[in-house]
């Protein structure tokens, strides 16, 4: 089967890979790319661990096509850290203890960001909600959403 | 008995993780993320049946298919021992984990594995496998537990006689065992009540639910060393499974513990990793595999369903007199289901004079189950508290007072054997009586339930070692798989001990060659056992340095103290030293006799029970029959809590996990025995918007065996939740349900019984 040529940009650096045309954007990270951070939970878009931003937009990486990358942005958990600096979910996160196999939080951590991005001051209802697609089996959520409502408030005081 | 210092410094501290950075920036390896050099993608063709004798298998096409390299069947294993052997809390017949990991006569359940494939890509594996041939003659299955136990029933295996009963029974069956454990006159107890409540419960299977699937990395030579990296819960379980299955001497097989995505007990066996190495040594070359989310579903996990007779009598002035409990529990395939603990902890939490419990393990045409959290012990216990409810309500008394009344206490006789030691029973009520949450008023169709939780915590075999660095630094090794931050807690108990920053300190799981072994991470062990050998090595390494420092200061090892992370002379008698930190000592160990290290190879005993208080509040819905969890709390006796978010984490995740059990999740199959939800969006786990904040209230009651009091915290939290959920739902409709799950379907049926 002939491979695809995709030219992308990957966490903000031009990034070419060759794709089989049935291969997902989450199969392309992990094997051709390999950024591994990025999990595959189930494959069917209902856990959420594969969560990355595509042109901006929070996509599950593995409903999505490797060749569909072609032409555009694909930000993953790799590059959320800049350099040594976390960033400021990551921190919280930490500090709080919001993870604990840590398997769901490279796709959590996304989906958070996405969050906080559009809505710095977002209820626990919103929060909720927002993160109803990303799966945790480990936290009951609780410390999660704490560290989401924490660090919304830290951005708008800083 | 250890003498425990009040003052801590680093004990009960909320530090960072040290693995913490790897997994909040991707850079973590899990499973399925290892590559190696020239690695081949495994995957396994399944069984389409509940129950078929194999006729043939005819793997020619996909053999001859290019890109791939090897395909193996159960004609490439050998035929294994039927000795029992450990697997995680309870023990497995290798014949039937044989027979599990590749089926060879029959198949027994949807979703066995019958042959396996390696190929260049995940791809073309797939497509080799979908080219094997097997050739089936379908049997007739059967999946429920009491139909299992009828005389006409399909018998799953020929050779299978009730274990338990005298005599050994003539005809063969699917009641792998009965257990029985007993305590005083039961009929005298109910004859002395007042009121006698008896009801049956039933239980659906459900999955532990971890996200990451099951994935192994295996690589064997030609000189027959074996590495594997996988996902699990022990990698010495690991090694010694597929040293077992595979007749390979352990010492040839190096096991590697990936950082692992959860597994609540269901990692504490083997499926892929035995295929993997199989397929590597056919091949030449290293295999991954790795399942996918359906294959989870139908071929690992889950806990057993199971149904439940529970009765109780009580006096009109709120004392138990007698409890009675006979449990039908799901084993899957091969026998093993957890109704040894579930027998075992029914009644334990009250002091209860007259008590007694039979249980019988049943198989049927499901995938073997395998521990979840507590193994049994949500079962058994959701019909008691269930019961316990109702006794409290039919006396007219607060049903945590009914609780308090009753409760074990130090010196209380349990039925299955031990007499309590220090436990925190009634600290965990009073502690719930004592919070805001239980006085909040409730609105209409809002109603509160509580529950009590019990489980018997382990120990056992664990290994630590500690190296003191030249620059003063620690690596601190040790091989139990740190499922929930147990790295933290290694971390700050080898401060603590050694009195030094716990920055200073570099936990590391290592692989099977380089530390001792160590049970699985199961049992709620890892903190308890593994901490104390820690402390031990820590110890020894403490000893050590007094050695180097008498040497130095030329006075007998005797008169050397260790405080503060400093040598010191015992007294002025002694002389007058300067103290020597450990970073000073570390720098002269070359002068001083060489590197100092210290080392603790031990089997833990004296795990302390833990027991937990539940409190939860729903709102059901009259016209969905929707149930929202409006508010929860989880109150623990930790025993100490060494990192005490980790802690709370523990009893947050195991409360979320018995709302799903109670309210949302279960296995659900067709007439021909297959499974018809094997996804997580048909297998409903809890999300976000689905739950509350989850208050954690940590009750310290120190286990006075551990040298900082703790006691196993991980099992106790999935317990209560059972009772407590459907205690408020009865509270909320004022119809008392007797099977999980309360999906709506079954709260609209109730209430419509109602009217």
């Amino acid at each position: 089967m002939a491979k695809h040529h995709v030219t992308t940009t990957i966490n903000g650096e031009e990034a070419e890979y060759l794709c089989e045309p049935q291969e997902t954007l989450l199969d392309v990270l992990r094997d051709e790319v390999g950024l591994t951070g990025t999990k595959e939970g189930c494959s069917s878009g209902d856990c959420g661990a594969c969560s990355v931003m595509l042109d901006g937009r929070l996509v599950c990486s593995c409903l999505v096509l490797g060749v569909e990358a072609q032409g555009k942005t694909v930000e993953t958990i790799e590059g959320m850290a800049d350099g040594e600096e976390l960033h400021p979910l990551q921190q919280k996160f930490l500090e709080e203890a919001a993870l604990q196999c840590g398997f769901c939080t490279p796709g959590v951590l996304i989906a958070a960001k996405a969050l906080l991005d559009t809505n710095n001051n977002p209820t626990e209802t919103e929060v909720r909600y927002w993160l109803a697609g990303n799966l945790c089996r480990c936290t009951g959520y609780d410390k999660i959403v704490r560290a989401v409502m924490d660090t919304a408030a830290d951005m708008r005081g800083a | 008995m250890n003498e425990q210092p009040k003052q801590f410094k680093w004990v009960g501290t909320r530090t960072i993780r040290p693995d913490g950075v790897d997994k909040v920036t991707g850079r973590a390896m899990y499973g399925a993320d290892l590559t190696l050099p020239g690695m081949l993608e495994g995957k396994v063709v399944r069984s389409p049946h509940a129950h078929a004798k194999i006729i043939s298998i005819d793997t020619s096409k996909a053999a001859a298919m290019d890109g791939v390299k090897a395909v193996v069947t159960a004609a490439d294993m050998p035929l294994a021992d039927p000795t029992p052997v450990a697997s995680g809390e309870a023990m497995i017949n290798l014949r039937d984990l044989s027979d599990n990991v590749i089926a060879r006569e029959k198949v027994l359940y949807e979703g066995q594995t019958v042959a396996a494939v390696a190929a260049t890509s995940a791809d073309i594996a797939e497509r080799a496998a979908a080219l094997i041939e097997v050739e089936y003659e379908v049997l007739p299955h059967v999946i429920d537990v009491l139909e299992a136990m009828k005389d006409d029933a399909p018998v799953l295996h020929d050779y299978m006689f009730t274990g338990g009963i005298k005599p050994k029974p003539e005809k063969a069956s699917n009641v792998a065992n009965r257990v029985e454990f007993s305590l005083g006159d039961i009929e005298a107890g109910f004859a002395a009540a007042d009121v006698v409540i008896e009801k049956n419960f039933t239980t659906e299977p459900v999955h532990q639910g971890y996200i990451e699937p099951h994935a192994v990395v295996a690589d064997m030579g030609p000189d027959g060393k074996v590495d594997v990296f996988c996902s699990s819960q022990g990698h010495f379980m690991v090694r010694a499974f597929v040293a077992g299955l595979l007749k390979i001497d352990m010492s040839k097989i190096k096991v590697t513990a990936a950082e692992i995505g959860g597994g609540f007990g269901g990692k504490t066996t083997v499926y892929l990793e035995p295929l993997a190495v199989m397929l590597s040594r056919k091949a030449g070359r290293p295999v991954r595999m790795v399942m996918s989310r359906d294959e989870v579903f139908r071929a690992s996990g889950p806990t057993s369903g199971a149904a439940l007779t529970i009765k109780m009598g009580a006096t009109k002035d709120g004392r138990i007199t007698a409890g009675d409990a006979t449990l039908y529990f799901q084993a899957g395939a091969w026998p093993g289901s957890p109704v040894g603990p579930a027998a075992m902890t029914a009644f334990a939490p009250y002091d209860l004079e007259n008590v007694k419990v039979v249980g019988f393990d049943v198989v049927s045409n499901r995938q073997k189950v395998v521990a979840y959290r507590a193994p049994g012990a949500p079962i058994s216990e959701y019909g008691v508290e269930s019961i316990m409810d109702e006794l409290a309500s039919e006396l007219g008394i607060d049903p945590l007072e009914f609780r308090a009344m009753n409760g074990a206490k130090e010196g209380t006789q349990a039925a299955y054997g031990v007499k309590f030691g220090t436990i925190g029973m009634q600290e965990t009520i009073a502690a719930a009586q004592a919070t805001e949450h239980y006085k909040i008023p409730l609105g209409p169709n809002q109603g509160r339930g509580v529950a009590t939780g019990f489980w018997f915590n382990i120990g056992g075999e664990s290994c630590a070692g500690i190296r003191i660095n030249e620059d003063g630094s620690v690596s601190l090794t040790e091989g139990s798989p740190d499922i929930g931050g147990s790295r933290a807690s290694m971390a700050i108990m080898a401060a603590e001990t050694l009195g030094i920053d716990v920055n200073k300190v570099k936990p590391s799981v290592v692989d099977t060659d380089a530390t001792g072994y160590a049970f699985v991470t199961g049992g709620s062990r890892v903190t308890f056992a593994t901490g104390m050998a820690v402390v031990d090595a820590s110890k020894a390494a403490i000893d050590e340095m007094r050695a180097r420092a008498a040497m130095i200061w030329d006075v007998d090892v005797d008169g050397v103290v260790w405080e503060d992370g400093h040598a010191k002379p015992a007294s002025t008698n002694v002389g007058d030293f300067e103290p020597m930190s450990l970073a000073e000592l570390a720098k002269v160990a070359n002068k001083t006799g060489g590197p100092i290290s210290g080392h603790a190879d031990i089997n833990a005993k004296g795990a302390g029970p833990g027991f937990g208080t539940h409190i939860c509040d729903v709102e059901v819905d009259p016209d969905t029959g929707f149930v929202t969890v409006l508010r929860y709390t989880a109150i623990q006796d930790v025993g100490r809590a060494i990192h005490p978010s980790y802690v709370e984490g523990q009893l947050q995740g195991g409360a979320a996990q018995g709302i799903g059990w109670a309210l949302n999740e279960e296995y659900i199959y067709d007439a021909d025995g297959k499974l018809e939800n094997p996804g997580f969006l048909d297998y409903r786990v809890p999300v976000a918007s689905d739950l509350p904040m989850i208050d954690a209230i940590l009750v310290e009651v120190p286990n006075p065996t551990h040298p900082f009091g703790v006691r196993g915290v991980g099992e106790v939290p999935i317990i209560p939740p059972l009772a407590a959920v459907n205690n408020a739902v009865a509270a909320a409709t004022g119809v008392r349900f007797n099977a999980l799950p309360l999906s709506p379907p079954a709260i609209l049926a109730g209430l419509a019984d109602k009217e």
